[in-house]
């Protein structure tokens, strides 16, 4: 097995730091914008990123958690049923600019799983995409991110993998892995 | 692991510990939703559902089938009564008839014990009993520990008495499985003719004074004397069975101590419990049916997500 350091904890408070400003670019005093990290792993990223944007607007912002489980178009497609994590979205959405949060954009599939659920909670005025890491050349579905932290090419063989302090790894890194 | 050890829910004894936890916490993700504006979630979809009901039934065909349509699945609700098996059909014909139109899951309630059973050996499609006879009743018995858990915070280490007319519930025997895979101390407790002979070597305490019983529990589930099952007399009079095992508010503020009044219903009010425990602030009854929708869904998800 290859592993691939694609950011390391340096570069990824840069990425991280000129995600925010995009953000601010466009979303003025955040009055009207309300953050969902994807579950189960969008959200230490989504944390990061509102816990970022909360000290340099000085605003608050709220943010939920949006597991897209119940959503997914692969069930009974795969040996064993995901297991869901929770939902807690406890503001309104209606009317309302929602950035979804993910690590990893890959096949698109998640995405649309998780516009059905939040769909379920009401119509946002717009919703925006932010991801850590989108992988070229592998989507499945017409899906593309609005922030990027940082594109790479990749075989569906790949696999990124995030290593965050949050989740509990020594150091913030992302790597790319080789199956072989 | 997020998969059941079983292919069929056919009784408690069969699962396993972490079989009820993972069905309890895709619950709890279940009781989230349906309290939400929009209840219903796309997942079974392309699943079709058969509520086979030999046997009479509200609460447990109703429940069942508000959780397929709350996961989307298509459903076709059959019961007995008007049906060919009044003209002679076999039980396995019947299911076989209803497989050959394509349908992925049985749910069946049936008055002999191991029915369920016997269909899982012949048919592929994945069974949920919904009661057999005097045997199994597993979906409810998963959301009376569920319910328990939700009121208590953990089914581990907790009293709970069973109380009533244990011979003829399959309610009772499914509920000692739970609770007893859960880890809590089980006790029955009912006059001795309605008491199985045995039941002591299941491991749980048995107990004729329904006062004692109380004073020993956490929790007490209730269950209803069941008539239309009884061929003999099993005690004088319903009236005579109200005064010594009937429970009442008055028993219960003589307690000195809170607990937890659970029945599976259908209640017969005046006779084993009297409205004004029922409806007292003991009584977790209602949550018991709302907590049935989302432990159903719970089995039903993971039942239908796994391939093959």
């Amino acid at each position: 097995m290859q592993k691939k350091l694609i950011l390391d904890s340096d570069l990824l408070d840069i990425t991280i730091s000129r995600l925010c400003q995009q953000l601010i670019e466009n979303h003025d005093d955040f009055s009207e914008t309300v953050i969902l990290g994807m579950q189960p792993r969008g959200i230490f990223l989504a944390e990061i990123i509102h816990k970022k944007l909360e000290k340099d607007t000085k605003k608050s912002i709220p943010l939920g958690y949006l597991d897209t489980t119940f959503h997914r178009d692969d069930f009974r497609r795969r040996q064993t049923p995901i297991r869901a994590n929770e939902t807690r979205i406890d503001f309104i959405i209606e009317g309302k600019k929602v950035v979804l949060v993910d690590d990893v954009l890959f096949t698109g599939r998640t995405i649309r799983a998780a516009m059905d659920a939040m769909i379920a909670f009401g119509r946002p005025a717009t919703v925006e995409l932010l991801v850590l890491i989108d992988r070229k050349y592998n989507r499945e579905l017409p899906v593309a991110a609005d922030y990027v932290g940082k594109v790479v090419n990749t075989l569906p063989t790949q696999r990124v993998l995030v290593e965050l302090e949050a989740q509990g790894h020594k150091q913030n890194k992302i790597w790319l892995i080789n199956k072989d | 692991m997020s998969k059941l050890s079983q292919k069929h829910l056919l009784g408690i004894k069969d699962i396993t510990r972490d079989d009820i936890e993972l069905i309890f916490e895709t619950a709890d993700n279940f009781k989230d939703i349906i309290n939400r504006p929009i209840k219903k979630v796309p997942s079974l979809r392309d699943v079709t559902i058969a509520n086979v009901f030999f046997e009479n039934s509200t609460r447990t065909r109703l429940s069942f089938e508000l959780a397929q349509k709350r996961l989307s699945a298509d459903v076709i609700n059959f019961s007995a009564s008007n049906s060919s098996v009044k003209k002679g059909e076999t039980l396995l014909d019947t299911v076989n008839n209803i497989l050959a139109m394509k349908v992925d899951m049985i749910v069946m309630r049936h008055a002999s014990v191991g029915a369920p059973h016997f269909l899982a050996k012949h048919i592929k499609a994945n069974i949920i009993n919904a009661g057999d006879g005097t045997h199994e009743h597993p979906t409810q018995a998963l959301l009376d520990a569920f319910s328990i858990r939700e009121k208590l915070g953990t089914v581990t280490g907790k009293k709970i008495a069973i109380i009533g007319d244990i011979l003829h519930s399959r309610v009772a025997l499914s509920n000692i499985f739970a609770l007893q895979k859960l880890g809590a101390k089980v006790m029955v407790c009912g006059p001795p003719t309605l008491l199985p002979k045995f039941i002591g070597q299941l491991g749980i305490e048995v107990e004729f004074d329904v006062k004692k019983a109380l004073q020993w529990c956490d929790v007490a589930n209730v269950l209803r004397i069941q008539l239309e099952r009884q061929q003999i007399k099993y005690f004088p009079s319903l009236r005579e069975y109200s005064l010594y095992y009937g429970i009442n508010k008055k028993l219960l503020d003589g307690l000195k101590k809170q607990i937890v009044i659970m029945h599976p219903g259908p209640i017969n009010r005046g006779v084993e419990l009297s409205s004004d425990a029922a409806d007292s602030q003991h009584s977790i009854i209602l949550d018991q049916v709302e907590n049935g929708v989302a432990v159903r869904m719970a089995v039903l998800y993971l039942l239908a997500g796994a391939k093959g």
